[in-house]
């Protein structure tokens, strides 16, 4: 069938109209994926991880009970990125998933590496302070393009890590409990009251 | 007050600016007209991104439609007449914040343009 200019026209506007549909709302959705309640429940995570792992300071036990929260802490948060964008009809995969998950894995990725690092040299007490600082790192660079609590959070807790590497060693949990802990039951409270769950 | 027409899809730069400074009221639309309340690109985009949002402060919008002030007041002042969105003022420690959220009325909006949109597409494919 030979179409018109003008029913071509129309067809390519109606095509245009639904590509920037999808993608404002995928945008949209990507600014404020970061999960409140997931937020909250990490938060407790590391706070039920600081109570356990200080009577073990510093040994390997501690670095396992530390380990242990963050892969528990990380499904959680993963499940709940999930749930959300699930919740807003929203795909993971698309550009603003990707750019997030580029932004947010690279300090993460350095992060695992001076674990091994400093484990195998046996500065394990300077782990608290990296940990947040590259924690912070990764979740001001993912939050960029986020609400402003988002990158607000990463600088707080590249702050406290800061903090932590200046301090004595033994503070390491209380720094953790108030970063991974506080910080992120606060601030996920505040995500889940203005950017629904 | 200016009545809206819906009878085309075509808008005019220049009519769109001028129209953005008249009060503007949703019609209800059959399949063969168009709302051109949300037609306009970033009335349309303020609703899309809403509709994936409990709420939005005015901040956010424009960093994420990447629009200036007076723009985004103007476009969000004729969704807010339309009541396809509604704006909450309020002050934090003395700064002012505007919050955005879509309604009912704005969300059955979005669904009939989407809905407009594949119906056109649609029919030119058959």
């Amino acid at each position: 069938m030979t179409q018109s200019p003008h029913t071509t026209a129309l067809h390519e506007q109606a095509a245009e109209s639904l590509r920037f549909i999808h993608a404002t709302m995928e945008r949209a959705a990507g600014f404020s994926a970061v999960p409140g309640w997931g937020g909250v429940l990490m938060g407790l995570t590391a706070l039920v991880a600081a109570v356990v792992a200080h009577p073990r300071r510093f040994t390997e036990a501690w670095l396992v009970v530390w380990l242990t929260a963050a892969v528990v802490a990380s499904t959680i948060g993963l499940a709940a990125i999930v749930l959300k964008a699930r919740r807003s009809g929203m795909p993971l995969t698309g550009p603003a998933g990707r750019m997030f998950a580029l932004a947010f894995s690279p300090a993460i990725g350095a992060g695992a590496i001076l674990t091994f690092v400093l484990y195998r040299n046996g500065s394990i007490e300077d782990l608290p302070g990296c940990w947040l600082l590259l924690y912070g790192t990764a979740v001001t660079s993912g939050g960029t393009l986020s609400v402003r609590v988002v990158p607000l959070l990463g600088l707080s807790l590249m702050a406290l890590g800061m903090a932590a590497l200046a301090a004595p060693a033994v503070w390491g949990d209380a720094f953790l409990a108030a970063g991974f802990g506080v910080l992120h039951i606060a601030f996920g409270l505040v995500i889940a009251r203005r950017y629904g769950g | 007050m200016a009545k809206r027409s819906h009878s085309s899809m075509r808008v005019s730069s220049d009519a769109d600016a001028r129209r953005a400074a008249l009060p503007v009221k949703p019609v209800a639309h059959t399949p063969l007209r168009l709302d051109r309340l949300i037609h306009e690109r970033l009335r349309l985009g303020i609703v899309s991104a809403l509709a994936v949002n409990e709420r939005l402060t005015f901040y956010e919008l424009k960093k994420l439609l990447q629009t200036t002030d007076g723009n985004l007041s103007v476009h969000a002042r004729k969704l807010e007449e339309a009541e396809y969105i509604t704006c909450h003022k309020s002050s934090e420690g003395g700064v002012s914040r505007t919050e955005f959220r879509i309604t009912a009325a704005g969300r059955r909006a979005l669904d009939k343009y989407v809905a407009h949109m594949e119906a056109i597409l649609g029919a030119v494919k058959s």
